[in-house]
């Protein structure tokens, strides 16, 4: 299963906002992987997220598979949402 | 026993174990694995133990800084667990390949992708995957890991040199001092040291030599100095010297709140300078009647890349907010001279001091200026600011640098930002020339602030980090006492204030010159303040001023200093 996003934090998905939401989604055994630009990453891996050097504006797909995808994924939307990061498209 | 000689540059006595700063041995070969499923057992132990670390490191950040300043180490945390990179890493390790050479081949490769990209936010997490994988490795070499914030025992710190980050990292609750093999008064270290207020000796050249890892350190901040390995008599005599000067801090207590005013009532302000947002603890904890000097170019050092606006707005709008009706003068960035920037290239120069620098580049580069104003401008409604410029030589210069604030200023304004409306626009005189003209100053400066580190290298030539010369730095030269009294009475002419804000403002020798002369503000090392505010309560004003004409009659700084022995 998969959700779509808009980031809107003014730094993109830097710093901060990437430390949150890849330390929310880590617990989870799914695999979580995020998507921007045609090119897939593990979620969980900070540094394949930053090397994706998502801006703000950005779409990006979030997606799980395993036994917990579900959960994992409200829980990424969750923070998106709470910390201003980005709004669901 | 070994006893050797530094300079003392922040008074108290230590005894405590050495812990030395040295850089760790981290070399290794590349060797063939056939057991790959104990070496990866031994990489991911490394893992778990410098996470550990990495834990402690991160709760003593959150609890001395707050939660904002350990994110990074959140981020490094994050780091050192990152899957992807442990799975190519154990993946190397499957191919025979020993754990420190996989780990160093696969984090260069991950540091090289984010160096090469255009961001330098991104550029800066390069170093954040050097450090995490230097921590790795020293677990895997079982080299102990220098870090300052896991020390939790009472130490003495033995090093090279000590970084002005190293020092901001120090936990006063146990490092006990520092002795530096490099250094001077004014280096900052030293300032850092008086700062956070333990005792240190820098620049005895073989410290870090003689002294070995435990060895018993005793460390005498004001006599610059240190015994390795001390014997039963002289632990005996320290403890006692220790014992007094803990009474006589004790003694200056009591002046934390009472008001800075001579014998007489005549009230002078005794504030404090700052390096970075958390200093201001330390000038609160002591009692200041303000910060006379925030150094600003701290936020920019030890850092990969600009401090953005909205850092810097941070970093102000903390200072104001703990200083809240007192002044809080900011000197805008003095960068170049002694002060580099690892991520600004400047040009190699002949005469660093005499280069461009300070204001001269602020005024070069106005888009890096801008961020500076914006952030000040912006913090200008949480408290009482004042802003200075460094290294004005010319009007010129001042009536610029005070045009592009109420440009800023009107930016902000136009865009719906708030902005303090009276912020006092000021100078630091530390430049022969404008102590000379101090009375065209004074006519469009709200105030003045007497720089006295660098207006004694001016005015007596002397490079103050050079060694050779380092007779030449005196504070007292009849020369330097002149252009002060001349910087003085030319501000009060025109009814602005004027203040110090070099090392000479909490110097015992200089303080009743000074009040003799009619100086407003005295700005100095946090610790120096209630020694301070104790000697002027002694002074009485209208007393020490009939001995102006004969201290500016003086010929030599040796005449100067036997004039205060005997006459005040």
């Amino acid at each position: 299963m998969e959700k779509q996003f808009k980031i809107t934090s003014p730094e993109g998905l830097h710093a901060r906002p990437c430390t949150l939401l890849v330390a929310a989604v880590t617990p989870f055994s799914s695999d979580v992987k995020i998507s921007y630009n045609d090119r897939a990453v593990n979620l969980k891996s900070i540094m394949g997220v930053m090397a994706l050097g998502i801006p703000t504006g950005a779409n990006i797909t979030i997606s799980a598979e395993g036994a917990d995808a579900e959960a994992a994924i409200e829980k990424a939307a969750s923070v998106i949402s709470n910390e201003n990061i980005g709004e669901e498209a | 026993m070994v006893e050797i000689r530094g300079i003392g540059v922040s008074n108290g006595i230590a005894i405590a174990p050495a812990y030395r700063l040295v850089e760790p041995d981290l070399s290794f070969e590349k060797i063939q694995i056939s057991d790959t499923a104990a070496e990866k057992e031994r990489f991911r132990a490394a893992i778990t133990s410098a996470k550990g670390d990495l834990e402690i490191v991160r709760d003593r950040a959150t609890e001395k800084f707050g939660a904002e300043h350990s994110a990074i180490f959140e981020a490094h945390l994050l780091v050192l667990q990152d899957p992807e990179m442990s799975a190519s890493i154990e993946a190397k390790i499957d191919e025979g390949v020993n754990a420190e050479a996989a780990l160093e081949e696969i984090s260069s490769n991950f540091v090289a992708i984010f160096e090469a990209m255009d961001n330098d936010y991104m550029k800066e997490r390069a170093s954040d995957i050097r450090d995490v994988s230097q921590r790795i490795l020293e677990k895997l070499l079982h080299v102990e890991t220098m870090d300052l914030t896991t020390i939790d025992t009472n130490v003495i710190i033995v090093a090279h040199d000590l970084t002005p980050s190293m020092t901001a990292q120090l936990n006063k609750e146990f490092v006990q001092g520092f002795v530096t093999n490099i250094g001077g008064r004014t280096s900052h270290s030293a300032i850092l040291a008086r700062n956070i207020q333990i005792p240190a000796v820098v620049g005895t050249s073989t410290a870090t030599e003689q002294a070995h890892k435990d060895d018993l350190v005793i460390l005498d901040g004001a006599k610059g100095i240190v015994i390795i390995s001390p014997t039963a008599e002289e632990i005996a005599k320290y403890e006692a010297l220790q014992l007094e000067f803990e009474a006589h801090q004790q003694a200056l207590r009591p002046f934390v709140d009472k008001e800075s005013i001579d014998a007489e009532g005549h009230h002078v302000e005794l504030a404090g300078n700052i390096g970075r947002p958390e200093d201001v603890e330390l000038v609160v904890a002591n009692g200041a009647d303000g910060v006379g000097l925030f150094r600003t170019e701290f936020l920019y050092m030890d850092r990969n890349s600009f401090p953005t606006e909205e850092e810097q707005y941070e970093s102000y709008k903390t200072v104001l907010e703990k200083m809240g009706d007192k002044p809080t003068v900011v000197r805008t960035l003095d960068i170049g001279g002694d002060k580099e920037l690892s991520y600004l290239k400047l040009p190699e120069e002949m005469n660093p001091f005499l280069g461009y620098r300070a204001i001269r580049l602020c005024l070069d580069d106005k888009e890096l200026f801008r961020v500076q104003m914006r952030a000040l401008l912006r913090a200008s409604v949480f408290g009482n600011l004042k802003v200075m410029f460094p290294m004005i030589a010319t009007l010129d210069e001042f009536r610029e640098a005070k045009a592009f604030l109420l440009e800023v200023k009107e930016q902000l304004l136009s865009e719906g930002q708030a902005v303090a409306e009276h912020i006092e626009v000021g100078m630091m005189v530390e430049i022969p020339s404008a102590a000379v003209i101090a009375d065209l100053f004074a006519k469009e400066a709200d105030f003045l602030s007497i720089g006295t580190n660098d207006l004694i290298q001016y005015t007596l030539a002397a490079d103050r980090m050079n060694e050779k010369v380092s007779y030449l730095y005196q504070p007292y030269h009849p020369a330097v006492l002149r252009l002060i009294k001349m910087v003085v009475d030319a501000g009060h002419a025109n009814g602005r204030w004027v203040g110090m804000c070099g090392e000479m403002a909490g110097d015992a020798v200089a303080i009743p010159i000074l009040h003799a002369f009619g100086l407003d503000e005295f700005s100095m090392s946090a610790s120096s303040i209630l020694p301070a505010r104790a000697q002027l309560a002694q002074l009485s004003q209208s007393a020490l001023a009939q001995h102006t004409d004969s201290i500016l009659s003086l010929s030599t700084a040796a005449e100067v200093e036997a004039y205060v022995a005997e006459n005040f």
